[in-house]
């Protein structure tokens, strides 16, 4: 019991992380129908950025952790986002309306792009930092011998994921910058008889899909406490992988199928075997494809048009 | 109001307009009708800068707005009703209607929107309801409500009586009637409903495989014995 509990508590803390990159590759694909590959290279460099941004904080000296916390992650967003802009812009937008796997092969480009930018840029060696912003924690209770444990870290990374996943929520659903969204995403063509100017919805929807995974490479850096240049692929994948086991397109699938991912991935290493837990979660995806291609929250199509 | 000239549209290779000049006025209400395949929705749609047309000029007001992008064009207070009503599936009669107040300055919004359940009773008892559910007619209601949300001086309508029951049809032309007499929208009418549309409309023209083939009052082509031959007979007349 103690140790499925611990299990647990970890799964979360990594389905959070998942889940906040897992709705950029949802968000991409609702509105304009593509998988943005290089979006696990954006989360990759939103946690660059952050670890820089915790090295400038430490040269200025400021000491308190939740003043450092906001600035690294206002800086990080605030990048990552104008990279999601430029991406959009330059690798993109032009190819729209050619061949649908036109900006597939471009998305495959600025990933392999990216990755060996900031391998020149940072070197190819792992880079520790961040790891010592939040540390301690409690036990929560004790069975058999084993404390199961809540880090402080932990519990930041929660609230700060079930905020932003509110927030955006609400954003989505309730404002109109979230309404003009999801007239892009539904009919594009009519939204511009509205009124709408779409590629400037496009672009602000790269904007804050590419904002929350630098929000998801900070938490990573802080949870893990090192970054390499490689780190976007495997995380992006597994995100990805969430947002098609959650129903890809679907906002409240990511989040399911982000917390999901991190389950599987936690609970198989927990109770079988670390080497394979990579393997359990592409074999879901492949299990997802073939069985529930729409995903666990996917929309059934069944409205008259 | 509007004057089109010499517009041409292409879809790839294919030429789906060869030319059409036509003027609205304002305050006008004006049918252009035709059979299928014509260009009619070629026509509003090129209007609308999508697609552009390749040559010719479309001028709104005086100013030229050919080469325009859709969404500046809507600016300038041209609203569409679309063939096939392009209702948003998953969103709610209100927030379909909050998408067609867009572009306007969000005070007005309470009083356009009692407008708009004033005009159409059965949009206000389904408020809430998914558009991609509402049955053809209320879609039709919701999406000339949509366009009335954006506050046009020029309203296009693309077929909005296409495959309603005769009751609903009569309702829909009343309502553009009332739109254009009491609040002074122009209006430029698509219809294959050419005994409705042209007694409704104070001009009229005939659009034949791209080409505008006739044109004249709404009484003149009622009464013109080869738009009788291909538009009317055996229909209401
Ligand atoms: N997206 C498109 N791609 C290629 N050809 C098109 C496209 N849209 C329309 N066409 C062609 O252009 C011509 C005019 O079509 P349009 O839809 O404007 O006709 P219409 O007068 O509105 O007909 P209907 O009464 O059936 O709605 C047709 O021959 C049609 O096949
Ligand atoms: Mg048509």
């Amino acid at each position: 019991m103690a140790y499925f509990s611990q299990q647990l508590i970890n799964a979360i803390t990594l389905g959070a992380i998942y889940g906040l990159i897992a709705i950029g590759y949802t968000m991409v694909y609702g509105i304009i129908g593509m998988i943005n590959f290089a979006h696990g290279d954006i989360f990759m460099i939103g946690a660059f950025i952050s670890l820089i941004g915790f090295l400038i904080c430490a040269a200025l000296g400021i000491n308190s952790a939740p003043l450092a916390i906001v600035l690294v992650l206002l800086m990080a967003m605030a990048f990552t986002a104008v990279y999601g802009w430029a991406i959009e812009r330059t690798a993109y937008r032009p190819l729209r309306g050619s061949f649908r796997l036109a900006p597939l092969i471009s998305a495959i480009g600025v990933s392999i792009l990216l990755e060996n930018y900031v391998q020149l840029a940072q070197g190819a060696r792992p880079k520790p930092g961040g790891g010592s912003i939040v540390t301690g924690g409690f036990t929560l209770f004790s069975s058999d011998g084993f404390d199961v444990r809540v880090t402080w870290l932990q519990i930041v990374i929660v609230v700060v994921t079930v905020v932003l996943m509110a927030g955006f929520t609400w954003l989505i659903a309730s404002t109109s910058l979230g309404r003009r969204q999801r007239a892009c995403e539904q009919d594009m063509k009519m939204a511009s008889l509205l009124g709408v100017n779409v590629d400037r919805t496009i672009s602000l929807t790269f904007v804050m899909g590419a904002a929350l995974a630098a929000v998801a490479g900070m938490l990573f850096l802080m949870y893990y406490g090192v970054v390499d240049f490689f780190i976007g692929f495997l995380a992006g994948i597994k995100a990805f992988t969430a947002a098609v086991l959650g129903g890809i397109g679907s906002l409240p699938g990511a989040m399911l199928g982000g917390l999901a991912i991190g389950l599987i991935e936690v609970f198989w290493a927990g109770y079988f075997s670390s080497e394979y837990k990579d393997v359990a979660v592409f074999a879901i995806l492949v299990l997802v494809l073939i069985f529930r291609p729409s995903g666990l929250l996917g929309k059934p199509e069944i409205e008259k048009v | 109001m509007l004057e089109v000239r010499g517009i041409a549209t292409f879809y790839g290779a294919i030429q789906a307009l060869h030319g059409v000049d036509l003027d609205v006025a304002k305050g006008e209400i004006v049918t252009l009708i035709g059979a299928n395949g014509a260009g009619k929705s070629t026509l509003l749609m090129t209007i609308c800068g999508s697609p552009r047309a390749r040559s010719g000029s479309v001028k709104l007001e005086g100013r030229d707005i050919t080469a325009l992008p859709t969404h500046e064009i809507v600016r300038l207070g041209v609203a569409q009703v679309p063939e096939g009503r392009r209702i948003f599936p998953r969103m709610t009669v209100f927030e379909n209607l909050q998408m067609g107040a867009t572009l306007v300055d969000p005070t007005h919004f309470q009083r356009d929107l009692d407008r708009v359940f004033a005009m159409f009773p059965r949009l206000a008892e389904r408020r809430e309801q998914r558009g991609g559910t509402l049955s053809g007619g209320e879609q039709q209601m919701l999406a000339i409500g949509r366009a009335l949300m954006s506050r046009p001086r020029l309203l296009l309508l693309d077929e909005p009586s296409l495959g309603l029951a005769p009751l609903i049809v009569r309702q829909i032309f009343e309502a553009i009637r009332r739109i254009a007499r009491e609040e002074g929208v122009t209006i430029f009418l698509v219809e294959q409903n050419a005994f409705h549309a042209l007694r409704l409309a104070d001009r009229g023209y005939v659009l034949v495989n791209g080409r505008v083939l006739m044109n004249g009052t709404g009484k003149e082509l009622l009464a013109n014995p080869e738009v009788r031959a291909a538009y009317l007979e055996g229909g209401h007349a």
